[in-house]
């Protein structure tokens, strides 16, 4: 992260200051990506076995078809019926989905910024013909005064 | 000029760190029990996420259910920042010495035979992306992002003049924006339904063969993720076409 | 997750985020851009978080590395500094 504010402020060419802002910004996602993370344990924010575990319309349907299989075979004394119900994930082995989400929003967003700065840098060097700071701030200055 | 900027850089460092290390009321990195692991947002979201929507990717339920609206501001900013290039690129000066840089180079034939093989694969990678979306990492933008690659690599394999035959620019912004009018459709659907905007719980009224109001959503999902898709594919494929040739699209890298 | 991991690929992107920011050739500094996008795509798909890894390996290879040699290639591909 600092790395990448140094590059925006001290350099001199302006492409080398939008890699710097594009560094910034993919090290600010890292924090928060980290910050989303679980112990060493915990798992993606996938839920696994296309969520057939979970959810509750397909864990009623089987056990309709339970029954169904069952409905035949209850006179053995002492059958038990299988306790119906859908699992509820547990939330300390998923990790954290809310910020993955807000980073995703902040990775497209950082595309199309950096998209319309390297156009702006086109007409800039059109108009001025160089892309150094320094000699930009000359030029820029020039023209005022002329 | 540079040194001061070298000793605030450093200086902001330091005390981050200082800031994230040693002081007590921060929580150890990776713990359950921190704050943002415990909020109820995250609990809920883990917690219900199947039972509300039939989507197991919870990061796709979030983005495109949970918090649809941001999604779709989302893509309205993309499309903002296709049509802000376009404006500042497109602007043509009277005479003056426009030398347009073009690479005299005739398509290679290695590259365009390879090319012919591989882009038909990529683009059903892009679609399997997209559909897929609800139960691996995938979705709208990352599908919409190969996908316009693709394009672009078209356009680097042969000319940009054949890529532009295929997928014009007219078509490109008509694309994009029908991607953010489906999306804002299924919002509008939910209205005159008599839920609120974006709640797609309710279209189960209308869509056919669809039965329940999970369902509903898990559709829905998908349907605004097609959406997202067209546009950011064609934003990305008309930003590279208008960088690479100075807006004056004919033959350039 | 793994600590070791981490450890050893965040060793590795400090020096390519000052390699990419001091090289003279804009278009070598584009291309070790995308070296550096990469190894952070390895980071968040380790630490769990695969959707914003796969955005970033698309997003990063495909798309930004391209604008930045497309834009190169129209301005002036050596700087000063």
């Amino acid at each position: 992260m600092m790395i990448g504010l140094w590059g925006m402020i001290s350099k001199n060419n302006l492409i080398k200051k939008l890699i710097g802002m594009s560094i910034f910004q993919t090290a600010i996602i890292l924090f928060y990506v980290s910050v989303a993370v679980k112990s060493e344990t915990a798992n993606i924010p996938i839920l696994p076995h296309h969520g057939h575990d979970y959810s509750p319309k397909i864990a009623l349907a089987h056990a309709v078809s339970d029954d169904h299989e069952n409905g035949g075979h209850d006179d053995h004394a002492g059958h038990q019926a299988h306790p119906v119900g859908p699992k509820i994930p547990d939330p300390d082995g998923y990790a954290n989905p809310l910020p993955h989400v807000l980073m995703l929003t902040a990775i497209v967003v950082g595309v199309a910024t950096l998209g319309l700065a390297l156009a702006i840098t086109q007409k800039i060097y059109r108009e001025y013909g160089t892309l150094e700071e320094d000699q930009l701030l000359e030029k820029v200055r020039a023209d005022d005064h002329g | 000029m540079k040194k001061l900027a070298g000793i605030v850089v450093f200086t902001v460092g330091l005390i981050l760190l200082y800031g994230v290390s040693s002081l007590d009321d921060f929580p150890s990195w990776g713990t359950p029990d921190s704050p943002a692991n415990k909020s109820p947002l995250s609990q809920y979201f883990i917690k219900n996420t199947i039972v509300d929507t039939e989507v197991p990717n919870m990061v796709t339920a979030v983005l495109a259910d949970y918090r649809g609206y941001d999604t779709m501001f989302e893509t309205v900013v993309i499309f903002v920042a296709g049509l802000g290039i376009f404006a500042v690129v497109r602007v043509f000066e009277h005479g003056g010495a426009s030398r347009v840089v073009t690479a005299d180079t005739k398509p290679d034939i290695i590259i365009t035979n390879t090319c012919r093989l591989l882009i038909p694969l990529i683009q059903l990678f892009a679609l399997y992306v997209l559909a897929h979306g609800h139960s691996s990492p995938g979705g709208g933008f990352q599908g919409g992002v190969i996908m316009g690659a693709s394009f672009i690599l078209v356009a680097l394999a042969w000319d940009l003049d054949i890529a532009l035959k295929r997928f014009s620019e007219k078509q490109a912004f008509i694309c994009s924006g029908i991607g953010i009018l489906i999306y804002a459709g299924f919002g509008l659907a939910s209205v005159f339904l008599g839920e609120e905007f974006l709640n797609y719980g309710i279209i189960h009224k209308i869509l056919p063969g669809v039965d329940s109001p999970e369902m509903a959503r898990y559709y829905a999902m998908l349907g605004v993720e097609i959406g997202v898709m067209f546009t950011v594919t064609s934003i990305m494929f008309l930003i590279y076409g208008l960088l690479a040739t100075r807006g004056k699209m004919t033959a350039g890298l | 997750m793994i600590f070791a991991f981490d450890f050893i690929i965040l060793l590795f992107l400090i020096p390519v985020a000052i390699v990419a920011l001091q090289l003279k050739d804009l278009l070598a500094a584009a291309m070790v851009f995308g070296i550096y996008s990469f190894l952070m795509c390895l980071l968040w798909a380790e630490m769990g978080a695969v959707d914003v890894a796969f955005t970033e390996a698309a997003v990063g290879a495909g798309v930004s590395a391209v604008f930045m040699i497309a834009t190169i290639f129209n301005t002036k591909r050596n700087s000063s500094d």
